[in-house]
């Protein structure tokens, strides 16, 4: 099994599922020309494998995803490339107004089998460029939202995502497209909708997904030293939200904290932390906890933006602080 | 035309009786527009709508009693209840739907085209608007793309003067609606909209190009709405001068004087029966939608999704795991 990058591995799935299902297209701003395939790179060289299939657009991300559902409702399978999943407000309507309409409000007769990829996240990109959508996307019925944290997961998930029969938004990272992990060679799916347990403990459970999910790993390693085991969930999707694995841990570690690299309050992670006391209420020796992103806008200096966001010292805190505390 | 009219007048009747409720945009006056335009197009052409789409359904051929069923939320409508007055549809007849935020269908539409060409077929997508939607981002994104792709869409814009209550002059710095498109380099028509033989003709003309490969084009029709923007609408800020002289010009007479009576393809005895059966037709409808039962209760979370995923419970609306839902009865 090789170690290759997230990147590598988005452009794997892009590349199979191209090749396997001729109604596959894919569709964005500057994936083509711009640098041999895109801001991000993700799909460099694939229009010359698959011609006429990848394509530039006009920036115009209204028209972006709303061509796509037209294509989508007329049994194309686009894959559309939104630049950063900033630039997604600008098609909210596309996406909730309809993407996410089309299928219960005609009755089950329309279907949207599309997939949205956009990045979500920092790099010193500033206040309009760095920010996380998951709580909003996830809250709307009719979308399916995916965010996974490793290669393997980026191709198994978008691979599913791809050949699933409603609009999927796949959410990846700036910070996560250079990281690199195992894939195998052979061909493998992962569904949607399934969490994955990617470190077993037994002393407290974190919740997380994305990014957060690496910053956990780093921060789970450390503790391990001090005797410290995280049993570490992963949620992977986020709409439709597979909570079994969480539920199940926290009835093992009676203590649980929910990471998220987005805004506190109103956060995904409070959905997760209100899902947990109702199913596990009892089982808890101390509330659910939350590391979370401050509530600012994203400033530019390297040492604001790093205060901002949650790194694995932040879980590291939130950890000690709740074993700490003896309820 | 005339079944549309009297389609109209009868969803105003029950309105006011409270059987239809929330928006109801009525398409009095604009007629010679969905049945001269789809009179050019084949069955199997695609068709996106605006909100005021009860003539198209019905010029379309869909099926009466289903279209005023949906308009009382019954589930005997086109789309079980689920929709309404704004989103008829009916796949089966490629009639794509009715939508109600103003420009947001017509990348739908573009998209429609998209796969028409993808598929190699040579289907043209008739999208309709009206020209208070020329104004958004939306037309103007969407209008360079499906030029600058050569689809087989044609957006036809009803201009009837108002954009709700605003008038055209004081919405659009520019009130040649069809100018907008030649920004894109697209072809751009203007036609009578209440001349319905123009309508067809117009269309057919700008459906067989685009059928033949040679891209997409804009066609203003210019009407008038005999009744307000909807039947929340009181309809004071048109002067009444103004209203009652349009209707001088309606779409139905003018067909019958200036065509069918001046070349004698129709009797007064005919026309009348047709209003007659048209007026039975309509009322029949009217009783099968108010006989019609509410949908069921338990289809509310049916068709969230196409597909279920694992863990998925009552169809995927929800994100709580099986645990929950036993527990609290419902979801929380």
């Amino acid at each position: 099994m090789a170690e290759i990058t997230y990147r590598e591995a988005l452009k794997r799935a892009l590349r199979e599922e191209l090749a396997r299902d001729p109604e596959v297209v894919v569709w964005g701003e500057d994936i083509v020309a711009y640098g041999g395939g895109g801001a991000y790179a993700v799909t460099a060289g694939l229009a010359k494998e698959f011609p006429g299939r990848i394509r530039d657009t006009p920036i115009a991300e209204e028209a972006i995803v709303g061509v796509a559902i037209g294509a989508a409702m007329g049994g194309v399978r686009p894959v559309v490339e939104l630049m950063t999943i900033n630039f997604a407000l600008v098609a909210w309507d596309q996406i909730v107004n309809h993407a996410a309409k089309q299928h219960h409000m005609f009755n089950g007769t329309i279907n949207v089998p599309m997939v949205m990829r956009s990045p979500a996240g920092f790099g010193r990109t500033a206040a309009t460029h760095s920010q996380n959508f998951d709580a909003w996307l996830a809250s709307v019925p009719g979308l399916k939202v995916v965010e996974p944290a490793t290669p393997y997961d980026a191709k198994g998930l978008l691979k599913s995502a791809i050949r699933d029969n409603d609009p999927v938004f796949f959410i990846e990272h700036l910070q996560l497209y250079g990281t690199r992990g195992e894939v195998p060679d052979t061909e493998y799916l992962i569904p949607l909708g399934v969490s994955d347990r990617k470190r077993e403990g037994k002393h407290l459970t974190v919740v997380t997904w994305g990014r957060m999910l690496v910053e956990t790993m780093k921060a789970a390693q450390k503790l391990a030293t001090e005797g410290i085991e995280l049993d570490v969930i992963d949620l992977r999707t986020l709409r439709p939200m597979d909570l079994s694995l969480a539920i199940e841990s926290v009835k093992k570690t009676n203590r649980a904290i929910v990471v998220e690299e987005g805004w506190r309050s109103i956060g995904l992670g409070a959905e997760v932390v209100a899902s947990l006391q109702e199913a596990a209420f009892h089982y808890l020796d101390a509330p659910v906890a939350r590391v979370a992103g401050l509530e600012v806008p994203m400033p530019y200096a390297r040492n604001l933006e790093r205060a901002t966001v949650p790194f694995a010292d932040d879980v590291i805190a939130a950890v000690h602080a709740m074993m700490a505390n003896q309820y | 035309m005339v079944l549309i009219r009297v389609f109209e007048d009868k969803c105003a009747e029950m309105y006011a009786k409270a059987k239809i409720a929330g928006f109801l945009h009525l398409y009095n006056g604009q007629e010679a527009i969905a049945v001269g335009a789809l009179a050019a197009l084949r069955p199997d052409d695609d068709l996106v709508t605006h909100y005021r789409d009860h003539g198209y359904a019905l010029a379309r051929g869909l099926d009466v009693p289903a279209v005023m069923a949906e308009l009382y939320g019954r589930s005997g409508g086109t789309t079980g209840g689920r929709g309404g007055s704004m989103h008829i549809a009916d796949v089966s007849k490629h009639f794509w739907g009715g939508y109600a935020i103003v420009g947001g269908h017509l990348p739908l539409a573009t998209g429609l085209a998209y796969a028409a060409v993808h598929h190699k077929t040579d289907r043209v997508v008739l999208c309709v608007m009206g020209e208070g939607s020329t104004n958004i981002g939306t037309f103007h994104a969407t209008l360079n793309w499906a030029q600058l792709w050569r689809l087989p869409v044609i957006f036809l814009v009803e201009n009837n003067q108002y954009a709700m209550g605003t008038a055209l002059s004081v919405h659009s710095s520019v009130t040649e609606i069809y100018k907008k498109a030649l920004a894109y380099d697209m072809c751009a028509e203007r036609a009578d909209g209440k001349d319905v033989l123009a309508m067809r003709d117009a269309v057919a003309r700008l459906a067989e190009r685009a059928r033949k490969g040679e891209g997409p084009a804009l066609l203003e029709a210019v009407t008038y709405r005999f009744r307000g923007h909807s039947m929340a609408d009181s309809d004071v800020q048109r002067p009444r001068e103004e209203v009652n002289e349009q209707k001088q010009r309606d779409p139905i007479t003018m067909f019958l004087n200036d065509v069918l009576f001046k070349q004698n393809l129709i009797a007064q005895a005919e026309v009348d029966q047709i209003q007659k059966d048209v007026e039975a037709e309509v009322e029949a409808a009217a009783q099968f939608a108010d006989a019609s039962p509410e949908p069921e209760l338990n289809t509310l979370y049916k068709d969230i999704y196409a597909q279920s995923v694992e863990n998925m419970q009552v169809d995927g609306s929800l994100i709580r795991p099986a645990t929950v839902l036993s527990r609290n009865g419902k979801h929380g």
